[in-house]
């Protein structure tokens, strides 16, 4: 049996760590590219959204590569999101390959079936060995957000260009590396020892910049164009709203180890969006409030286009933004999208916060 | 004399404005780029220096537009600038009470929306054909008619003919067919221009809140059809700046006399009017080091590698020191 699944941003690190040490073989597939993106776009449906495009490319080029097993997250809710597994097994075998998809729903209660999955998938390991596992996945998962937001704060005031991400490169090929919970923590020791030795300029007046909405969109640099390292370069220190661990506790853990945050994060939206309404809708607008509330310059909303959660969060942005006083750009992306026309939209949202703040100095800009 | 220069490079026309010390407009020029970006820099170059006396002194140079980066590298430049933002310098300048810019070009269309002098929203659309100028001079073509009458013919409409106007090509195939079944072509005219900016306020505008003073720039605000329609559609006066259609450029050049004066020490990066004879040469191949077959531009002046992008990892762009 060789294990393939579907790239979202550093996911494969923890994903190729957890079925390699339940001994499965496992194929990551390309790095999303250019041609993912084509071969993806080819077979499905031109209305699917985005993200079922691009992790369409990645199986096809899983398959290619050999695999026969695909692991995908299911979903529930109303958007597409609980689809996407069905639909692409139906295009997958339309065009002839021949493999196994396990789909991975959200436990809800059904923590039992999940295990039953991964002992099927890992040719009956035990609960004891999936744990263990599971373990060293999870704090790989832990120090991939930790690096990430690490690097996110760094990248602004960095004296030397470049020199960041070349730490950061590296970082990921340690975390990968490490094939047990000692050499992560070495792992670890070494990656702070270098991202603190990044020589920085004293900026006075950084910029902060959130960054929230559709959680593929968010996490998967080929998407959205690496857009926290072109904010990096304009000097604009940058916060995600969610992190791979969230993803995974929201999607893979039981529910008694969810954190509560997200319900009082909720809480936020409620004025705006009262209602659950499918991916991070809610999320997004809750999140856009809290940032407001923590200082933040600006935010940036991005997700891919027809997203349905993200469009009814979008359709309150303009209240919400006046009301809480922080300008929100929403960048739409799609397979047409080009970087040329992102980045002056970057550039000129960069600007926008730049002024405003200046002028917010002096004490005479009311933002209405 | 002191004198500050501003390029804007977009993929329609390039334009060049030229500004003194204190911000007046000195000589402009708008020039076709017709798909060569550093011939077209390069002609406007030689043209401004025949043109000009020769106690002009190039202390800051600013560029913008979607080409900002390449005419950049070719001419030095001391700002390098958005389009958004250079536009809005620009209508500030002229009018310092703005608080709405509609933009409409030859390759897109831009809203600006300004509150005390500072830009607080934006959009842009680069995607859809039938809101840009472009479109106005493919139909104005289609229709035997010079685009520089286009306006005034339009204006002269007292029963404007409807046209669908919410793709290009319906709005092109909906004219024809009006034409053959025998509209008068004012009609027509005027109703391509409400078609227009049905358009833009629809896809570009998109319900932002659009507050007098508007300033209307760009290309098409030649067009008074165009004005007038907005005009009506709006229900407000519509200005149109003395240089509308070197509005991003005349920005560019504010942009730059601001950085220099902030800046007393710094020199100009401008490598002066000779860059327009030096010979450049843009060469493009595709990476194949890995599947995003990535499209790297190579500048070279004099034989000499000056510049590259267009790589998505940094391998190629991070060799070359500009
Ligand atoms: S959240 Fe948006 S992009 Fe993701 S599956 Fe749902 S509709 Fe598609
Ligand atoms: S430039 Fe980098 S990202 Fe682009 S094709 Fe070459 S190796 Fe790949």
């Amino acid at each position: 049996m060789k294990v393939t699944f579907p790239h979202m941003g550093n996911l494969y690190i923890p994903l190729r760590t957890f079925f390699e040490n339940l001994g499965a073989e496992v194929v990551v597939p390309p790095l999303s590219s250019k041609r993912t993106l084509e071969i993806g776009c080819k077979y499905s449906p031109e209305f699917a959204c985005l993200p079922l495009k691009v992790t369409l490319g990645n199986f096809i080029e899983a398959l290619e590569m050999g695999a026969d097993t695909i692991v995908m997250a299911g979903g529930v809710g109303p958007c597409r999101f609980g689809y996407y597994a069905e639909v692409q097994r139906e295009i997958l075998k339309d065009l002839g390959y021949d493999f196994d998809m396990i789909v991975l729903e959200p436990p809800q209660g059904h923590f039992w079936d999940l295990i039953k999955k991964f002992k099927y998938i890992t040719n009956k390991k035990s609960f004891k060995e999936i744990y263990l596992a599971g373990k060293l996945a999870w704090k790989k998962i832990i120090l991939l957000d930790r690096l990430e937001k690490m690097v996110n704060r760094i990248r602004a005031v960095e004296l030397e260009k470049g020199k960041t991400d070349k730490a950061y490169k590296k970082a990921l090929n340690l975390i990968s590396n490490a094939r047990d919970e000692q050499e992560l923590a070495f792992a670890r020791q070494q990656i702070e020892k270098e991202i603190s030795s990044i020589k920085k300029a004293k900026e006075r007046n950084l910029l902060k910049v959130g960054l929230v909405g559709e959680i593929y969109t968010l996490l998967e640099p080929f998407v959205n164009f690496n857009i926290e390292k072109q904010l990096g370069e304009l000097g604009v220190l940058v916060e995600r709203s969610i992190y791979i661990s969230q993803w995974v506790r929201e999607n893979l853990l039981p529910s008694f180890m969810k954190s509560k945050e997200p319900e009082v994060l909720a809480k936020l939206a409620e004025p705006y969006i009262p209602c659950f309404v499918g991916g991070h809708g809610r999320e997004s607008v809750a999140q856009i409030v809290s940032y407001a509330k923590q200082g933040f310059d600006g935010v940036i909303h991005l997700l891919p286009l027809t997203c349905m959660p993200e469009i009814v969060a979008k359709s309150v942005l303009p209240m919400v933004s006046k009301i809480h006083s922080i300008p929100v750009m929403t960048l739409v992306l799609d397979e047409h999208s080009a970087e040329t026309g992102l980045r002056t939209r970057l550039e000129a949202f960069i600007d926008l916060i730049r002024e405003r703040k200046e002028e917010e100095e002096f004490g005479v800009l009311s933002w209405d | 004399m002191e004198c500050y220069l501003g390029i804007d490079v977009g993929s329609v026309s390039t334009n060049f404005a030229l500004i003194d010390k204190h911000g007046k407009m000195l000589k402009k020029l708008y020039l076709r780029t017709a798909g060569r970006p550093i011939e077209t820099i390069k002609s406007g170059l030689k043209m401004l220096k025949e043109d000009l006396k020769d106690d002009i002194e190039i202390k800051g140079v600013g560029t913008t537009g979607s080409g900002r980066k390449l005419a950049s590298v070719i001419v030095g430049a001391d700002v390098v600038k958005n389009e958004i933002t250079a536009h809005a310098v620009a209508s500030i300048s002229e009018i310092p009470t703005v608080q709405t810019i509609l933009e409409i070009g030859g390759q897109d269309s831009k809203i600006i929306i300004l509150r005390d002098g500072i830009v607080v929203d934006f959009a842009m659309n680069t995607v859809c054909a039938a809101g840009t100028g472009s479109f106005l001079d493919r139909q104005a073509q289609r229709l035997g008619i010079p685009i520089e009458l286009f306006g005034e013919i339009a204006i002269r409409s007292k029963n404007p003919t409807r046209i669908a106007g919410r793709c290009a090509v319906f709005a092109e195939s909906d004219m024809i067919h009006k034409q053959q079944l025998g509209y008068k072509v004012e009609d027509i005219l005027k109703g391509l221009c409400q078609a227009l900016v049905r358009n833009y306020l629809a896809n570009v505008a998109k319900g932002k809140e659009i507050n007098p003073p508007v300033v209307f720039q760009g290309g098409v605000a030649a067009n008074s059809g165009i004005k007038r329609a907005f005009e009506e559609e709006l229900g407000m006066e519509i200005i149109v700046p003395e240089h509308f259609d070197v509005m991003g450029a005349l920005g560019a050049a504010l942009l730059a006399k601001k950085a220099m004066s902030q800046n007393k020490q710094k020199q100009t990066n401008f490598y002066g009017f000779e860059a327009a004879f030096k010979e450049h040469r843009a060469e493009s191949f595709e990476c194949n080091g890995c599947p995003n077959l990535c499209e790297i531009v190579q500048i070279y002046v004099d034989n000499k590698l000056i510049a590259r992008w267009g790589d998505r990892c940094g391998r190629w762009s991070e060799n070359v020191a500009v």
